[in-house]
């Protein structure tokens, strides 16, 4: 079955445990991380995480209010978004 | 990773900080085939293709939000011109009991505004159109939701001076209906309307547009106005260049949402409007762009060219994003919805006169604008006049929407409340064209018309 790709986007401070509590509110939800990069952009910490969420065992819904709320209590903006956008924003 | 985390960031900041946003998705609806002899069963039919679109598209639109994490702010429809299906059915009462049923409709699908209550009235009027002309103040104050709109001329017809000569009267009596004249906000005239506009007031779909047709209407002035505040010292060549690759990613996320969207409820797919539409949140400003090439205040020598480098920017980018632009696609200028355009007017910096200039290289009109309440109705009839002969001659489409708001003087403070915004009424040139308007008739149509 063909992928559904998803980037999450997390911006803020760098600290203990980000990965460790995204990675699992998305194990607990049956979605693969396929890859992770980070980098520091004008002293924000900017960290992009592609899932598939094919095999996802609730709606794009619940996940992304699921991580805003990781979000929340760690004091980070995190953003979910399907990799369409970024196909046609970024390349012809 | 198929993007650089850079790219990922782009976009993640421009939806986060810079509101970006999709600012309307408006779903064009034929109703011609509602017409019935029986004009209960008329508005029934009416009143259940409004609610069956209007549902459907505000149950896509929320799951698109949330696959795309990009805010769509506004769900809207637009229908058939009123007077279209009204002819058989053309009395006072009727045309306001069909608004009644088109708001309440509306209200039901959770349907922010509904347009279409208007009139194509560019080379004369029939009898239908000259009692829904009279009748627009009663169903402006009698709904919430419905928009009416009237198409005054073309290039190639003219401008029907007899309508604009009504539209005083009109609207004094449509601000006196309403509280602080906000009544007024929900009437655009026009000339040379697009059929697929998809902003409101002034949304219809037009008699040459498919059954139904999903229009959509994009965002961005922040993120452009962040681009242009990163490159302050380059020359306009380099900042035009600039400009165009910014709108060219933000109408790509249009085009995405627009295509992904129609799809979903069924209907077609029909056109992105790159109309750069601000809003008055601080930083969502057209001014402020303006303001970031350079110039002190919108309204200073230097702005027109501005805001003609600006708008063909947005053009070419837009252009080569998506092969289904339409609508406006012009710079918006609403003025009480731009907190840096109705700082411009409280500093004096910006008066109508200099916004008639902006439109005849770029804007789409007068747009938002408050005037004193005691304005003659003559003298708004020729301040309508004016901006549509700009339109007419350059063969573009122009619009007025104005509001003389009740008991307010020149300079006073006037809040229309939530994205309608706040600004000062606007000074008034005092000196009379009461005869000149009494004349009516009709503008002939330019000879540039003349092109078979």
């Amino acid at each position: 079955m063909k992928k559904e790709l998803v980037f999450i986007t997390v911006i803020g401070k760098d600290k203990k445990g980000i990965v460790a509590r995204i990675s699992t509110a998305l194990f607990k939800k049956n979605i693969n991380i396929e890859d992770i990069t980070q980098k520091i952009i004008k002293d924000n910490f900017i960290m992009a995480m592609l899932v598939d969420i094919k095999d996802a065992n609730c709606p794009m819904e619940m996940i992304v209010k699921d991580l805003e709320k990781i979000g929340r209590q760690m004091g980070l903006i995190i953003q979910v978004q399907h990799e369409n956008i970024f196909k046609m924003m970024h390349r012809i | 990773m198929a993007f650089s985390i850079e790219e990922i960031y782009e976009t993640a900041r421009m939806i986060l900080f810079e509101k970006l946003d999709i600012r309307t998705t408006t779903l064009g609806i034929n109703i011609k085939d509602c017409i019935h002899s029986n004009f209960s069963r008329f508005q029934k039919n009416v009143y259940k293709k409004i609610i069956k679109y209007g549902r459907a598209l505000v149950k896509h639109a929320k799951e698109i939000e949330i696959k795309y994490g990009i805010p769509i702010v506004n769900k809207r429809i637009s229908i058939t011109p009123i007077t279209l299906v009204m002819e058989p059915h053309a009395t006072r009462e009727k045309y306001i009991s069909m608004a009644k049923t088109i708001d309440i409709a509306a209200k039901e699908a959770e349907i922010d505004y509904i347009g279409g209550f208007g009139a194509l009235v560019q080379k004369g009027t029939t009898e239908a159109e000259k009692i829904l002309i009279d009748c627009i103040p009663d169903v402006i104050s009698s709904t919430q939701r419905v928009c009416c709109f009237l198409n005054a001329g073309t290039t190639s017809t003219g401008l029907n001076m007899d309508v604009v000569k009504l539209m005083g009267d009109m609207l004094i009596k449509t601000a006196r209906n309403t509280s602080n004249g906000i009544g007024c906000t929900r009437f655009v005239i026009f000339v040379n309307a697009p059929e697929d506009n998809p902003f409101m007031a002034g949304a219809f779909h037009g008699p040459g547009e498919p059954e139904t047709s999903l229009n959509i209407g994009i965002s961005g002035p922040g993120a452009v106005r962040s681009v242009v505040e990163k490159n302050r010292d380059c020359d306009l060549t380099e900042l035009s260049e600039i400009i165009k690759r910014t709108v060219f990613k933000i109408t790509r996320a249009g085009e995405l949402v627009g295509r992904e969207m129609a799809e979903k409820i069924g209907v077609s797919f029909g056109i992105v409007d790159i109309s750069l539409a601000p809003t008055p949140l601080p930083g969502d400003s057209v001014a402020e762009i303006v303001e970031a090439f350079g110039i002190e205040k919108i309204g200073a020598p230097g702005s027109t060219l501005a805001i003609a480098l600006l708008m063909d920017a947005v053009k070419k980018g837009g252009a080569m994003a998506s092969g289904n632009i339409g609508g406006l696609s012009g710079t918006f200028i609403p003025v009480s919805e731009d907190s840096g355009m109705a700082d411009a007017v409280a500093s004096k910096a910006l008066s109508i006169e200099k916004l008639e200039a902006f439109t005849s290289v770029c804007s789409v009109g007068l747009d938002m604008i408050a005037i004193p309440g005691d304005t003659p109705p003559d003298t708004i009839s020729a301040i309508i006049a004016d901006e549509l002969a700009i339109g007419i001659i350059n063969n573009k489409t122009t619009a007025v929407r104005i509001i003389p708001v009740p008991g307010k003087k020149a300079g006073e403070k006037v809040n229309f409340g939530g994205l309608l915004g706040e600004m000062p009424v606007m000074a008034v040139n005092k000196f009379s064209s009461a005869k000149f308007i009494k004349r009516g008739g009709r503008l002939p149509s330019p000879v540039i018309s003349l092109r078979n």
